[in-house]
């Protein structure tokens, strides 16, 4: 009974320094917050946590640079395609950045330092450590702290004569509009599909031009939507695609520099457009290989007369749902399936509970080599669910053997347990419904269930230790 | 008039290739029928030959799903006449799925 007393005061003290914790990145989040603003009249405006402030001021005309500017700029001032017009011009224009990760860190930071008069944060998510290997304005005292506040407080380091304006939310259907109205340029730098296609409609109905990025893996893709008579992002895309076949970063992964050189050719192209010297990605797509070191420059179709948005007579005249029409979340972080019953599944605790009591069972993880390779439970079985998609000779036969070994351990009780965990309980439902489709005769009768949650759900509920990514 | 056999190649990136097992650049040599192989043709041929699983995660009735771009020697299909494309030789063919993740 002692362990049991010391399991709560342990408990207590637990949820004790977490709320501790939660009050000083409150409090941090205040203080950031804070400088972004101090000096800007209209600094409240923004930069408290809520915040989609109705009206921003317009940003004052200059017309010639400071002496202060002119040393600070000189490197780009005396390059002809800029010069001081095309500075003033920078210092005139404001860029909305919808996204600040692995593309919006590396595109706000010089976009600030190449003077843009106002920049708009946007990002609903709080920093967390697996985005600090890309999202490169965060660093690790910011954990926890919205994405929003924390780069507009690294990007006043950099340079403090930028308005910086943070929205801690997501983009909405309800807000998104006035939002983009209020900005000269906006930068998609978002990473989801139903954010693209509300970005995309808000510029089209706002008549802004869209600099759109993207990143995933080994590879980046940049567009510039609805600019000078251009396509925009439904004439290219005018259906959504099928929810599961979208990869986002957490479950395809990213090489944090990938997005890091997406964001800088994005940055680049908002500088042309704000500038004057016009973007040079109009109607065509920028593909980018790392894998290969290769660039490739896809000419696009026009703006298309149909097109439901932009077209001669379009159907969507004020935003949409676009989680509905797309099928997905623009803000969950991994898509969660529902493909078996409850019956077919046990959670973490069950699993555990199995475990102590050494039932006899195969437990079936079904992530890939590489995912294996970062961390695994023992005693487990791998096959990748892709073998099993393939129905793979040799790994089914070598499933069958570890069947068959283990189950010489019991006395030929009726149906023998396959345990099938991955990452987060999505692919073991896949796998499960290939299991039960194997031959009774083959395997002999096997009773196959996922593991709720999975080896994330193991590593927060049941083993502090195993590694979480 | 019959075509004869011909050796093509064609490319998927943007994690298109995943679906075929992670291989870009494919070789292939396509069978000799009596009209010249177009795009519908050769995603016919794709979809049998080498797209064994999961064909929807790939294409959508007898052309690719929404989010795939077919690119002929760096052009969207849509300039070249889309499926009815006819293949000419030396032609790029590329598919890429596109990304969102940012
Ligand atoms: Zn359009």
């Amino acid at each position: 009974m002692a362990g049991g007393a010391e399991a709560v005061r342990l408990g207590a003290e637990i949820e004790r320094r977490e709320r501790e914790l939660r009050g000083l990145r409150e409090r941090l989040a205040e203080v950031l917050a804070g400088e972004s603003g101090a000096d800007s009249e209209e600094g409240s405006a923004g930069v408290s946590a809520a915040a989609f402030p109705a009206e921003l001021p317009p940003l004052p005309a200059q017309a010639s640079l400071s002496a202060a500017a002119i040393l600070r700029y000189s490197r780009q001032l005396v390059l002809p395609e800029l010069g001081v017009r095309g500075q003033l011009r920078l210092a005139r224009c404001s860029v909305l950045v919808v996204g600040c990760g692995g593309l919006g860190c590396p595109l706000a930071q010089y976009l600030a330092a190449a003077g843009i008069g106002r920049l708009g944060l946007v990002d609903h998510d709080v920093v967390e450590t697996s985005n600090l290997h890309r999202q490169v304005l965060h660093g690790e005292a910011r954990r926890g702290l919205p994405k929003a506040v924390s780069a507009a407080a690294t990007l006043r380091l950099l340079n403090s004569t930028v308005h910086y304006v943070p929205y801690c939310g997501a983009l909405s259907p309800s807000t998104a509009l006035e939002l983009v109205r209020q900005y000269d340029v906006v930068a998609d730098c978002s990473d989801n599909v139903p954010t693209r296609y509300l970005v995309n409609d808000a510029c089209v109905l706002a008549g802004k031009p869209l600099v759109s990025g993207s990143a995933l893996r080994l590879e980046g893709q940049l567009v510039v939507y609805n600019y000078q008579g251009g396509p925009c992002y439904r004439c290219l895309f005018p259906k959504p695609p099928p929810p599961e076949t979208v990869t986002n970063c957490a479950d395809g992964g990213v090489l944090g520099v990938v997005p890091g050189i997406m964001g800088c050719i994005q940055a680049l192209e908002v500088l042309k457009i704000a500038s004057g010297m016009g973007s040079s990605f109009n109607q065509f797509m920028l593909m980018f290989d790392a894998r290969e070191g290769k660039f490739r420059n896809i000419k696009l179709r026009p703006k298309k007369a149909d097109c439901a948005v932009c077209g001669d007579n379009p159907s969507v005249t004020r935003l949409q749902d676009y989680e509905a029409f797309c099928g997905s979340s623009a803000t969950d972080k991994c898509r969660t399936l529902h493909l078996l019953s409850s019956k077919d599944r046990i959670s973490v605790e069950e699993y555990k509970k199995l475990l102590d009591e050494q039932v006899p069972h195969v437990l079936l993880d079904v992530r890939p080599q590489v995912e294996v390779d970062i961390c695994r439970l023992a005693h487990a079985v791998h096959i990748p669910l892709s073998k099993l998609e393939e129905k793979s000779e040799e790994y089914l036969e070598y499933l069958k053997k570890r069947i068959c070994e283990e189950k010489q351990r019991t006395n030929g009780q009726t149906s023998f347990p396959v345990y099938v965990v991955c990452k987060l309980g999505n692919d073991s439902q896949k796998a499960v419904r290939i299991i039960q489709e194997l031959p009774v005769k083959a395997y002999g009768p096997v009773l196959a269930k996922d593991i709720k949650g999975g080896l994330m759900a193991w590593a927060s509920k049941i083993d502090p230790t195993f590694p979480q990514y | 008039v019959t075509s004869s056999p011909s050796v093509r190649s064609f490319c998927f990136r943007g994690g298109a290739e995943l679906l075929f097992d992670g291989v870009k650049k494919h070789q292939v040599t396509l069978p000799s029928q009596p009209e010249p192989w177009d795009i519908r043709n050769l995603l016919k041929w794709i979809k049998t030959n080498l797209l064994k699983e999961r064909p929807e995660l790939f294409m959508q009735g007898e052309s690719v799903r929404p989010g795939i771009l077919v690119l002929i020697n760096d052009a969207d299909w849509e300039l070249m006449g889309e499926l009815d494309y006819k293949l000419q030789d030396q032609d790029n063919v590329l598919f890429i799925s596109t990304l969102h993740g940012g």
